[in-house]
């Protein structure tokens, strides 16, 4: 690399003339500097810090006492129950504007291109909000929706997952190759029973990384459903931390909290990895 | 007695490419033809159009005398007695070699697991691989894949069978295996319209062969008479190509010639950078 940049001499031929360092020297004095700036700007974070404030006001664990079993008991198994929920509901409808947006019938790829682009281009707090508070009124049956919060979260933040799982699911089932689709077909079998039985089983293998990776961002969005306002029960992480670091006026919950949020997340991640590996050599 | 498949003044575009121009044949019951022709000719557009996975753009097909192109017929109905081969295999690769060829016999045919399962042993053992039906696809050799896409398409009793050029895709020292199998099948007197550049094979197994140039049949009868002494140019200059290539002459080369081994518009490129 560092040899093509330098000029050939003028005249042509002949070694060109040194000046100064040779390339692999100025690769070393390159490496130093980085080392030496990291440890500069580790040493200013360290040494700017006020260790003892930090230790009193993020790692007083005693401000958990008592508390550790609705962290674990209440708050996190909610989180688990919110994600899944919505990424329940995410999986079938991304599942259905998938293949809508892959359909013959032109309508039907409006349609999912449509939500497709609404629901990846709003924020998903916006959403929530939408869901939480607009649904009672344009709909006052669904003023106390079946499943309460549970309705709400998991539409909600459904409707976003959704969005992506579809691109995603699109692009799975466009990855199969078509020669599969013209095999079942030969056989005998109609469009639908040859996606069944075909097409989306193969397209499912082709996504589950992406498809897991959902889960990660899904988990992590979970927190925002604080927005919506419930009751101490219906607590995630997040609410749980922000809500006991108010009244303990420490920030150490949210440490809990987020110690809590990354003992699935990676977890999760070194899957995602695995998955995305076993099938980089499977091909 | 009807004829197994007869085609009629089949036309066939791909937006502005007319790849087929009016083909007229017929295959009779337990024949086998082999269609030979250069690449591109429309040799594989036409045995596709047979179980209309290419929608002809006119023209008529019947199969057993029922017309496929008729926009009435059930389609899936009708390719259930049509068995296909293609290059590709296309095996199911997330299925074992079993279940390929079940899985239609179950889905379509709405055999039982038991009848499925002893018809697909039965005609694993026809192709020679009883031993491999717990196997992935992935873990077969390209000649063993395409042995189990003989069998699962023989396993839903098909009156016809289509190969799409079966052996291209296989290793030369693959491609014998599979067509033991197929001459088989046409000695137990299996009806079977083949794609083929195994000039051997249509020689010897084919009833009847078919040469088709730029989407028109060019020359047709016996393999003897075709292969043996083609009596149309294009034919002729085919058959010296594929038999004997090492010994070809180079079409397009007039132009090369007049240049000195270069062809008018790479001369000139080649002048620019050395031009001073």
């Amino acid at each position: 690399m560092t040899t093509t940049l330098q000029e050939p001499g003028p005249a042509g031929g002949g070694a060109p003339a040194r000046t100064g360092l040779s390339p692999r020297r100025k690769r070393q004095v390159t490496l130093y500097a980085q080392y030496v700036i990291f440890v500069l700007l580790a040493l200013a974070v360290i040494l700017g810090a006020d260790w003892a404030a930090i230790s009193k006001y993020f790692l007083d664990f005693s401000k958990m006492d008592g508390q550790w079993g609705r962290l674990f008991g209440t708050a996190l198994v909610n989180t688990i129950l919110y994600t899944l929920a919505a990424y329940v509901v995410g999986l079938a409808l991304g599942l259905i504007v998938g293949l809508m947006r892959l359909s013959s019938v032109l309508p039907y790829r409006w349609f999912a291109l449509v939500f497709i682009e609404i629901f990846r281009g709003l924020p998903a707090l916006l959403i929530l909000l939408l869901v939480g508070f607009g649904v009672p009124i344009a709909f006052p049956d669904m003023a106390n929706p079946p499943g309460g919060v549970f309705f709400n979260v998991s539409v909600g933040l459904g409707l976003v997952a959704a969005a992506y799982m579809a691109e995603t699911i699109r692009a799975g089932i466009q990855a199969v190759p078509k020669g599969q689709l013209e095999a079942a077909r030969s056989l005998g079998m109609s469009r639908s029973r040859a996606m069944i039985s075909i097409v989306i089983p193969q397209a499912f293998r082709i996504v589950i990384p992406p498809m897991t990776n959902e889960l990660v961002l899904l988990f992590k969005d979970s927190s925002l459903v604080f927005i919506l306002g419930f009751t101490a029960d219906q607590y995630e992480l997040t609410k749980f931390g922000e809500s006991l670091s108010n009244t303990t006026a420490n920030s150490t919950p949210y440490i809990v909290a987020g110690a809590a949020y990354l003992t699935i997340t990676i977890p999760l991640g070194f899957l995602v990895r695995r998955l995305e590996a076993r099938q980089a050599k499977a091909r | 007695m009807t004829h197994m498949v007869e085609i009629r003044d089949l036309y066939k575009s791909f937006g502005d490419n007319e790849v087929l121009k009016g083909i007229d044949f017929t295959v009779e019951r337990g024949q086998v033809i082999c269609i030979i022709g250069p690449s591109g000719s429309g040799k594989s557009t036409l045995l596709r159009c047979v179980n209309l996975l290419e929608e002809p753009t006119s023209g008529k097909v019947f199969v057993e005398g029922e017309e496929v192109t008729d926009t009435d017929v059930d389609i899936d109905k009708a390719r259930r007695k049509v068995g296909m081969v293609f290059q590709q295999f296309n095996l199911f690769p997330h299925l074992k070699v079993l279940d390929n060829i079940t899985i239609a016999q179950r889905r379509v045919l709405k055999r039982g697991k038991g009848e499925a399962e002893k018809t697909a042993r039965a005609n694993l053992e026809r192709v020679g691989l009883a031993e491999k039906e717990t196997s992935y696809p992935a873990q077969l050799s390209g000649g063993q894949q395409q042995r189990v896409a003989i069998a699962r398409a023989l396993a839903m009793d098909p009156a016809l069978m289509l190969f799409d050029e079966p052996t291209s895709a296989l290793d030369p020292e693959l491609v014998g295996d599979v067509l033991t199998v197929m001459r088989k099948l046409a000695q137990d007197g299996m009806t079977m319209l083949v794609v083929t550049h195994e000039m051997a094979f249509a020689r010897d197994v084919a009833d009847h062969v078919v040469f088709m140039d730029d989407g028109v049949i060019v020359e047709e009868g016996p393999p003897d008479q075709v292969i043996g002494d083609p009596q149309n140019e294009r034919t002729k200059l085919f058959l010296r190509r594929v038999l004997d290539p090492t010994h070809v002459e180079v079409s397009g080369l007039s132009d090369f010639e007049k240049a000195d081994g270069l062809s008018a518009g790479e001369a000139g490129e080649f002048k620019k950078p050395t031009g001073f």
